[in-house]
């Protein structure tokens, strides 16, 4: 049944990498990505990873390296950050596309400038598009879990697409945490070896990469576009058979005392576990309040979020990441264009916050409460606010 | 019929791989030749094959009917002029291609 131990989240990251039998590794370290990388070469430097660990001199080569690795039939693992994550965008299309179970994870960092090595989500939601599936954690038992989960995801014939897994900077990466590492018989029988559903064979040639005229490039789209919505049935049904095996459910959208909440928060990644307990201490003084958390991020599921926040008549919407020049953020762009499209209208307000490794208090969210309750009140709508930014 | 030669979405191989090799052959790259294409003066000629060598495209091949003279094929020929360029005889001279006539010369000579 594994062992209880007490962990850096980074080594926790790459021990499970191990555990999963990664082929090759391709990184280039960057803060705070850097422990998981480091960690990893040393277990391959040391014989207990038998996997080719690639030093390469950029992001993008890394990316490119993980590309032609898991076209040749490697399970493929890489972590970035950042702007490591920015340098490799082009090459991030290009691994979707090609239809590669790379698993990522991303250290989630701010993007320069001023230059910052701090967390916030500027990095992932400038890489909203790329086609990946991608996943958030909120601590690093969830960390260890959802990379397991990634590969096997990745790598099932129904989906083939690389799999991001989000953990923030620092608050994850950098702080030891009690983590129960499931054995690696556990691991091995939950995830066999990696049977590539197409992979560059001499005895068997394709071509990957190739041109894809006006004529083509379209549906080549659309089949993309379809096997990521797709993915949706295959993530679930993969997190059940981790559930039976390793005794931890999850779900794409997960909801913190929502069941009576007049109002409720929507977070992602680490910032939920500082929310639920402002939402615990606000439930003491009697506000019906709750949380969703957005575990899922792509494909983004719909129902079960529309199902979450069914109730609710007001929406806090947390974001990690400015959009400059429209006054929301990322998510509660999206989430107000969904929410238009299935004809329901909580009231949404949308904060800014945590930007750049800035903290962010119990006290804080209780602040957006009630804010938020004052403007739903005057019926106003509420354009984003930027949380705890001196004057 | 708008969508005449389009491939049905379902039916594209995963990750839109190459799986027929030499698929590229069928790719008419002549199509992006405008108004003039390379013609060899076989007087001139003397047999060197660096038009066959250097062309982008392989546009040139051994011509079976006259030994050690090279062919040019309209359906590949793009036009470039590298062979011009290249040429050590400077044998190969453009000509002035009529849009009805653009796919008729199967061979320069």
């Amino acid at each position: 049944m594994g062992r209880r131990v007490g962990l850096e989240v980074s080594l926790a990251c790459a021990e499970v990498v191990g555990l999963c039998n990664a082929d090759v590794v391709a990184a280039y370290p960057i803060t705070p990505q850097t422990h998981i990388v480091e960690h990893l070469s040393e277990m391959v430097a040391d014989g207990h990873l038998d996997a080719e660990f690639v030093p390469v001199e950029s992001e993008h080569s890394a990316m490119s390296c993980c590309v032609g690795s898991s076209a040749a039939g490697a399970r493929t693992f890489t972590s970035t950050s950042s702007q490591g994550l920015a340098l490799m965008h082009e090459i991030l299309f290009i691994a979707a596309s090609l239809r590669l179970p790379i698993v990522m994870a991303v250290a989630n960092r701010s993007l320069s400038g001023p230059i910052s090595i701090w967390n916030d989500h500027s990095d992932i939601m400038a890489e909203r598009d790329i086609g990946w599936i991608q996943t958030f954690a909120e601590n690093g038992q969830e960390v260890v879990d959802l990379t397991i989960h990634a590969f096997k995801v990745a790598e099932d014939s129904r989906v083939c697409l690389p799999v991001a897994v989000n953990l923030d900077g620092f608050i994850l990466t950098h702080v030891i945490e009690p983590i129960e590492l499931p054995d690696k018989e556990e691991v091995d029988a939950y995830l066999p070896a990696f049977e590539p559903s197409q992979s560059l064979d001499t005895a068997n040639p394709i071509s990957m990469g190739i041109v894809g005229m006006p004529e083509i490039y379209t549906e080549a789209k659309k089949a993309n576009a379809v096997a990521l919505e797709d993915s949706y049935e295959v993530i679930k049904e993969h997190w059940a058979g981790m559930a039976e095996k390793f005794g931890r459910t999850y779900k794409p959208i997960e909801t913190y005392r929502t069941d009576d909440a007049d109002t409720v928060f929507v977070t992602m990644g680490s910032l939920g576990e500082t929310t639920m307990s402002a939402v615990d201490q606000m439930r003491e003084d009697g506000i019906n309040v709750g949380q969703v958390r957005i575990r899922l991020w792509r494909p983004f599921p719909v129902e079960d979020f529309m199902e979450a926040i069914a109730g609710a008549k007001t929406l806090i919407v947390i974001d990690r990441a400015l959009s400059p020049g429209l006054p929301a953020g990322p998510v509660a762009t999206e989430l107000r264009g969904l929410l238009y499209a299935k004809g329901a209208s909580p009231y949404v307000a949308n904060f800014v916050c945590g930007l750049g490794g800035r903290d962010v208090t119990r006290a804080q969210f209780i602040e957006m409460y009630q804010t938020a309750q004052k403007a739903a009140a005057s019926g106003e709508e509420m354009t984003c606010q930027m949380v705890g930014v001196k004057e | 019929m708008a969508d005449e030669g389009l491939f049905p979405w379902k039916d594209l191989p995963l990750g839109c791989a190459g799986t027929e090799p030499g698929s590229s052959r069928r790719f008419n790259t002549g199509d992006w030749r405008s108004r003039r294409y390379p013609v060899t003066d076989r007087e001139v000629c003397i047999k060197c094959g660096l038009c066959w060598i250097i062309c982008p495209d392989m546009a040139y091949s051994p011509d079976p009917e006259a030994e050690g003279y090279y062919t040019w094929d309209s359906y590949y020929c793009k036009g470039c002029g590298i062979c011009l360029e290249e040429c050590p005889k400077d044998a190969i001279s453009w000509k002035e291609e009529k849009e009805e006539d653009k796919y008729g010369p199967a061979c320069g000579a």
